[in-house]
């Protein structure tokens, strides 16, 4: 298999690569970040004096004296030459800072995230490194460091590798389950083998972002130390010039200048390259153009067909690609929806039923565009309505049931809490009342314990219970309109029926018009009056069950009703083609 | 939640020790220094000698450090071996200033990135993009460079704050907030640009939760659904990042400290560690120790407050 992916990868590194060139921040920082490491290799030629030779006659001198291009400081010594030998006690600090983070971080993260029984020693280890206060550390070590640069920065290496192993720990078990690791592991590759080529390869990218953002703080935190006092006087560092300048800041404040202007661009270069080098290799999320939406409106005067309780006129929602195009996933589709009535929207996944849903209620994630059509409730457009508009109508009018109970519920709020803020939102009555009405609603929508249930979070119950508490929480303001995805997708069988039939048993009970999206026509033979089958955004075909479930005349519809499973149905096509024509995309 | 937090504050106290034994012990090498910088040049071998056994340093190096420990958990940290005051008193002394300069700190930088970053993700657009812009420019330089700076602008040039020096806030309120705004202003600068980039990346992921649209539609106002729902779930990892930003910010007031001359924790530590005062130097490790644990755990607290599935008590 390595020699399958090996062109593969060679291709997607080159173009990486090339990307970074093409990016001006990455290409101007790295410039800059360049010129300044070389100024610093250059320094025994560009400057005619050593950083440490003091001058009687050039204290204080001015910029441009001649052989002190930016003068001398308050010793006497040449500003210029200190100046580019800083830049190496710089490159060194960074260099010895980031490595030696990246070799304790790589190597344990490795190890600790491959091994699972090594783990718990790894964090323990680094739970204490990081238990190290910091800064602080440094400095109480000036004993054993003698202050050092090299030594502290080593030190502070170690005090950076937590940070690294985290990262490197959470992509080794994230990469571990991946396939081509298990393939690698049965092909008979040892362990070591296996961390070094494949995982270690797949965990570079954050890697190499995280060292550009090491070498800023080493060097940070070295000028700081400089800057206290940490360190013999005669090792030139931007830290310790930036101290001299400051304190010569009424006499001459220019001193403090230079060395503050290289180690700016210096760090703030490195941010910038290791946020270039970010979106480069993480591949950021290009904007999407932006492309006004049109005013929707009405898109035909007002039909003379009996009054609906919902229609859909021509609704086309589309998302923006990468590219700065519009991709449509509902085209011009068209539904009605009696007052008390039941309709079935039908559907594979990605058909787009569940787009069409989310603009009934308003909640379309914000990138989405509706293009054109009408969404009209009781003769009223809900497009173009504000979100104060719409929360007045939601709750009351329209409500939803989702599809999978437990991440639609706040798992940092109990049960009762939720439903209680709610039902006060579109009754505005007490908070005790409230509480009783809810009370009431669970024990309607069949939850034993209704008491007990108030009180619990999200993941101290079933799911079938979180299902029971959504549907609870939808009709709780006695709506109109519910619309119902897919509300037993995520149920086991048996608690499927349940739920169906409590939701047929509201309907009843409060007259509502449910719209049910679905995948599952043995769900709409269940309870749908009418279906309306939904295929790649538009709609194909609309009917009332029995005609559809009798003779549906779009091919389409009749695939769909084939493909059924019932203990008639022998299966004769050949495995895998189904699956190929119509993949599984998220609707 | 008894029980949780007095093993959490027991695993604490096993870190303490481990963390004092591993200063302590590659303190040791330099522990003959001490007794020469003390003695001053020309001392004869007998006063040495001398010195050594009256400062115990003739002792095997893991008894010296039990009876140091045997000490320090009666509450007794020695007393400094230059200046001849208890270690703890002075600690105590120096750590009311660093602290009130880093709490505030921390205080304003958790408001204006909590702030920051719910507006960028709630309202994108221009909002995010200033939010963005604040969030790099506070990672661009260190804060040292930040916090002289603010000094030339507003103590050199406007003279509008004072450049060096602090007043207790017992002794006058409103001159400790000037003495204390530049040093405040630059750990702040610092400390957002790292706070708020988690608290808006967290905010756009919770917003797009499910369970955020199941709210939206129960009529329940977007005020509640992003500063009670979603905040409250984005909070858990903002804290995580707040309690490394904290020692981050201990550190910058040490240098900060210097900057304004203000006799702090990091003077201290700083003055003693270059005598190699080795009962100075060991209790300002453990106070700085004990500091880390104790903000760990209670964020660890807050955590399981907030969040019900993190709640092991």
């Amino acid at each position: 298999m390595t020699a399958a992916t090996a062109p593969a990868t060679a291709v997607r590194r080159r173009s990486a690569f090339r990307r970074l060139l093409r990016d001006p921040q990455a290409v101007v920082t790295a410039g800059v970040l360049l010129i300044i490491v070389v100024l610093g290799l250059l320094a025994p030629v560009l400057a005619s004096h050593s950083p440490d030779h003091a001058s009687l006659d050039h204290i204080d001198a001015g910029v441009g004296t001649d052989g002190y291009p930016l003068g001398g400081d308050r010793s006497g010594r040449d500003i210029w030459a200190r100046l580019l030998h800083s830049i190496n006690t710089s490159t060194v600090s960074a260099l010895i800072g980031s490595s030696i983070a990246l070799v304790i971080g790589v190597t344990a993260g490795l190890v600790g995230g491959y091994y699972d029984r090594a783990r718990s020693i790894t964090e323990w280890v680094f739970s204490l490194v990081m238990t190290f206060p910091g800064l602080l550390l440094l400095i109480v070590l000036m004993p054993l460091t003698g202050g050092d640069f090299r030594v502290t920065m080593a030190i502070f290496g170690v005090l950076l590798s937590p940070g690294i192993y985290r990262i490197v720990r959470n992509q080794v078990v994230g990469v571990k389950k991946e396939l081509f690791v298990d393939a690698a592991r049965v092909s008979g590759l040892g362990d070591r083998r296996i961390l070094a080529r494949h995982v270690l390869f797949a965990v570079r990218g954050p890697v190499i972002i995280a060292a550009a953002f090491l070498c800023g703080s080493s060097i940070g935190v070295q000028s700081g130390l400089a800057f206290l006092g940490v360190g013999p006087a005669t090792v030139p560092s931007f830290g310790a010039m930036i101290s001299e300048g400051f304190h010569n800041l009424y006499v001459s404040p220019l001193q403090f200048v230079w060395p503050s202007l290289v180690l700016g661009a210096l760090t703030s270069c490195l941010v910038l390259f290791g946020n270039a080098l970010r979106d480069t290799l993480e591949g950021a999320k290009r904007k999407p153009a932006k492309i006004a939406a049109p005013k929707a409106g009405p898109a035909s005067p007002a039909s003379t067909a009996p009054p609906a309780l919902l229609t859909v006129e021509d609704l086309t929602i589309a998302y923006p690609t990468p590219s700065g195009g519009l991709k449509e996933v509902v085209s011009g589709v068209n539904l009605t929806l009696a007052a008390g009535e039941t309709l079935g929207l039908v559907g594979e996944s990605g058909s787009g039923k569940t787009q069409t849903a989310f603009a009934a209620l308003g909640v379309l994630p914000s990138e989405a565009v509706v293009t054109r059509g009408s969404i009209r409730l009781d003769g009223r457009e809900l497009l173009g309505l504000s979100e104060r508009e719409l929360r007045k109508l939601r709750g009351k009018a329209i409500a939803y049931v989702p599809q999978e109970p437990m991440s639609n519920l706040d798992a940092s709020f109990t049960v009762g809490a939720q439903l209680v803020e709610g039902l006060r939102a579109v009754s505005g009555i007490s908070r005790g009342e409230a509480k009783e009405r809810v009370l009431a609603l669970l024990e309607r929508v069949g939850i034993p314990d209704p008491q007990r249930t108030f009180g619990c979070y999200p993941h101290q119950i079933s799911g079938g219970m979180a299902q029971r508490v959504l549907i609870a929480g939808a009709v709780a303001g006695r709506p109109k309109l519910l619309i119902a995805d897919e509300p037993t997708t995520a149920l086991d069988v048996t608690v499927q029926a349940e739920i169906l039939d409590l939701l047929r048993d509201l309907q009843e009970e409060l007259d509502m018009a449910v719209l049910l999206v679905t995948h599952d026509f043995g769900v709409v033979a269940d309870v749908c009056a009418r279906v309306a089958v939904m295929r790649t955004g538009e709609i194909v075909e609309t009917g009332t069950a029995e005609k559809i479930f009798g003779g549906a005349e779009h091919d389409y519809t009749r695939m769909l009703l084939d493909s059924i499973l019932d203990e008639n149905t022998v299966r004769t096509d050949p495995p895998a083609t189904a699956g190929r024509a119509f993949g599984k995309a998220t609707a | 939640m008894l029980l949780y937090v007095l093993r959490r504050l027991g695993t604490g106290v096993v870190l303490a020790v481990l963390v004092t034994l591993i200063t302590f012990l590659l303190l040791a090498p330099s522990f003959d220094g001490v007794v020469g910088n003390r003695l001053g040049p020309g001392a004869t071998p007998e006063a040495v000698r001398a010195l050594k056994a009256e400062l115990g340093f003739d002792r095997p190096l893991l008894v010296q450090y039990l009876d140091w420990l045997a000490h320090a958990a009666r509450g007794d940290f020695g007393t400094s071996l230059f200046t001849g005051e208890p270690v703890a008193h002075t600690i105590l002394q120096r750590f009311g200033v660093t602290m009130s300069i880093v709490v505030v700190a921390l205080g304003v930088t958790v408001v204006i990135s909590v702030v920051l970053g719910v507006l960028a993700a709630s309202r994108g657009g221009a909002v995010d993009r200033a939010t963005q812009g604040v969030s790099l420019a506070g990672n661009l330089f260190p804060s040292l460079l930040l916090a002289i700076v603010l000094v030339y602008v507003f103590a050199v040039e406007l003279e509008v704050l004072p450049a060096t020096g602090f007043t207790p806030l017992s002794e006058d309120p409103l001159q400790w907030a000037r003495s204390i705004a530049i040093p405040v202003a630059a750990l702040v600068i610092a400390g957002i640009a790292g706070l708020t980039a988690q608290v808006r990346g967290t905010m756009i992921d919770e917003l797009r939760k499910d369970y955020v649209r199941t709210l939206r539609t129960r009529g329940i106002s977007t005020r509640s659904v992003v500063l009670r729902h979603a905040l409250r779930n984005a909070a858990g990892p903002a804290l995580t990042v707040l309690s490394f930003e904290f020692i981050t910010m201990l550190g910058g007031a040490l240098i900060i400290e210097s900057i304004f001359a203000i006799a702090g924790f990091g003077g201290y530590a700083f003055e003693s560690s270059l005598q190699g005062d080795v009962p100075a130097i060991m209790g300002v490790t453990v106070f700085a120790v004990l500091l880390v644990i104790t903000v760990n755990l209670a964020v660890d607290l807050v955590n399981g407050w907030l969040n019900p599935k993190a709640r092991i008590f």
